[in-house]
């Protein structure tokens, strides 16, 4: 039905770094910046970046952006990729994610750190960087939701229908493999093209 | 196995600030007030800009306990100043906790001939700019975030954007030099010639640059980020407005949507009353703080 169109939530945090890493990832069309309710609508895969979690939410709702996210994720026709802040939106704000998660839950800026992820879904399996910076940490995880990472038995990285979550960010590596993951994601509208 | 001290977690944070808008606070309860408003990180300081500029006398870091209510209040990154030079102030202020560390020209210099070795720290500094080459010194230094100088405390907006056109013209003329030009143009800038190679090379800066120094309304904050500017600072703009909250909220809505003039319009009429302001223009070269440190 349509080509997958990938779009960044362009409205606070680190949404260059998202397209540059979209861009490696083989996005294979320019990445559109979602700025308001128009630019939500020309995408099917959107990522909703790292920076604060409280400015995201009120900006969020202050351009009424949240319920048409929802209401396309559920139809179907919307890819999510959180990381970090993102990620806490998908779980707190917009109720599409079934985790529960803490912020800042390592500290302040002084305990962010660098740690080695396994990762187990690429197909040779190999370790990635994850970068913490005043990170969540997930501290349950719902029944339909499927860890892909984990760093000291906590969960970093998931993936549940139509949704991919870091509590990291990969965006700041060299590593393009948790982007491709997400670019991989279906929507009914790409998947109705893949099989026409 | 884990490293919590590289420029990758520093810049990272510095990132994570794009779009956003950080507000100078000098109480907790003017802290609450910009976390609600939707600022990314608040700034704690003992007198805000055009104060200091008013009252005179020796601007220091701001008094510890004053900081450490700010921490215990807001959930958001907390940023304190230190003053130019001045390493004592910025390691009290890593033993605190803050989350970044202003070196800046809004205080008294510490030291009228060096900055801060700030690639010995573990916690982030953002330092002030006018031009490319003393971007790039701070950030040889280590500075993992940039910002305009503008003038601090005077409402006028001349200047933030007189050092973004400059910093950026530079860029473009760096980026688009042929490689033999590349070491006498390191010289013309006063930076490391593999600094300028990498800038040249990358076509962009290594750490984001913020726009900071006489921004007062929507309006203001919309220009400078069409202007190239990633986030933005917001020193007297707020708190010596008619309506701090109201201000505070319609500058972090303008700078979301800078490039939406519905949308900036509208902040504009929400906005409380601008600070009265001086012409940038009209101070004597004395008065002229971002004349501190290059």
């Amino acid at each position: 039905m349509r080509a997958p169109s990938i779009g960044v939530l362009a409205l606070q945090g680190d949404v260059e770094p998202h397209a540059r890493m979209l861009a490696r990832a083989g996005a294979g069309c320019p990445v559109r910046l979602v700025r308001n309710r128009a630019d939500l609508d020309q995408v099917t895969h959107l990522v909703l970046p790292g920076g604060e979690s409280t400015t995201l939410a009120r900006l969020l709702a202050l351009f009424d952006l949240s319920r048409t996210l929802v209401a396309r994720h559920r139809a179907g026709t919307l890819a999510l990729f959180g990381t970090c802040a993102g990620t806490i939106l998908l779980a707190n704000e917009l109720g599409l994610l079934d985790v529960d998660i803490e912020r800042n839950a390592y500290g302040r800026q002084l305990d962010s750190f660098r740690a080695p992820l396994a990762l187990s879904f690429v197909a040779a399996p190999r370790t990635i960087e994850g970068v913490f910076i005043r990170a969540p940490r997930i501290t349950r995880i719902g029944a339909s939701v499927r860890v892909l990472a984990s760093h000291d038995g906590d969960p970093v990285l998931v993936e549940a229908p139509g949704v991919v979550a870091a509590t990291f960010h990969p965006e700041l590596t060299g590593d393009a493999d948790v982007h491709a993951r997400f670019l991989e994601l279906p929507t009914t509208e790409t998947a109705e093209k893949a099989t026409a | 196995m884990t490293d919590r001290t590289d420029t990758k977690l520093k810049v990272g944070l510095a990132q994570m600030l794009c779009g956003g808008v950080i507000l100078d606070v000098t109480t907790k309860e003017e802290a609450r007030i910009a976390e609600d408003a939707g600022a990314i990180a608040v700034m704690a300081l003992e007198r805000v800009p055009s104060d200091i500029r008013k009252e005179g006398g020796v601007a220091r870091m701001a008094d510890v306990e004053r900081i450490a209510a700010i921490m215990e209040t807001v959930t958001i990154p907390v940023m304190a100043k230190a003053r130019i030079g001045h390493f004592a102030e910025a390691e009290i202020l890593q033993e605190l906790g803050v989350d970044f560390i202003d070196e800046s020209e809004v205080l008294t210099p510490a030291d009228n001939a060096y900055h801060i070795d700030k690639s010995r720290f573990r916690v982030p500094f953002v330092c002030g700019a006018r031009s490319l080459g003393e971007a790039l010194r701070r950030i040889g230094e280590g500075a993992a975030l940039l910002r305009t100088k503008g003038e601090a405390g005077t409402g006028d907006v001349s200047e933030a954007v007189r050092h973004l056109r400059k910093i950026h013209g530079e860029l473009r003329a760096l980026c688009a030099a042929p490689r033999e030009e590349l070491m006498t143009r390191a010289k013309e800038l006063g930076v490391p010639f593999e600094l300028a190679a990498s800038v040249r090379e990358a076509g962009r800066l290594p750490v984001p640059n913020f726009a900071a120094g006489g921004i007062a309304t929507p309006a203001d904050a919309a220009l400078a980020m069409a202007l190239g500017a990633e986030a933005i600072f917001v020193g007297s703009g707020v708190f010596k407005s008619d309506a701090p909250a109201k201000t505070a909220a319609a500058i972090v809505k303008a700078t979301a949507q800078f490039g939406d003039a519905g949308v900036v319009m509208a902040a504009a009429r929400e906005s409380g009353r601008a600070m009265a302001g001086i012409s940038a223009s009209e101070l004597p070269s004395a008065e002229l703080l971002q004349a501190r440190g290059d």
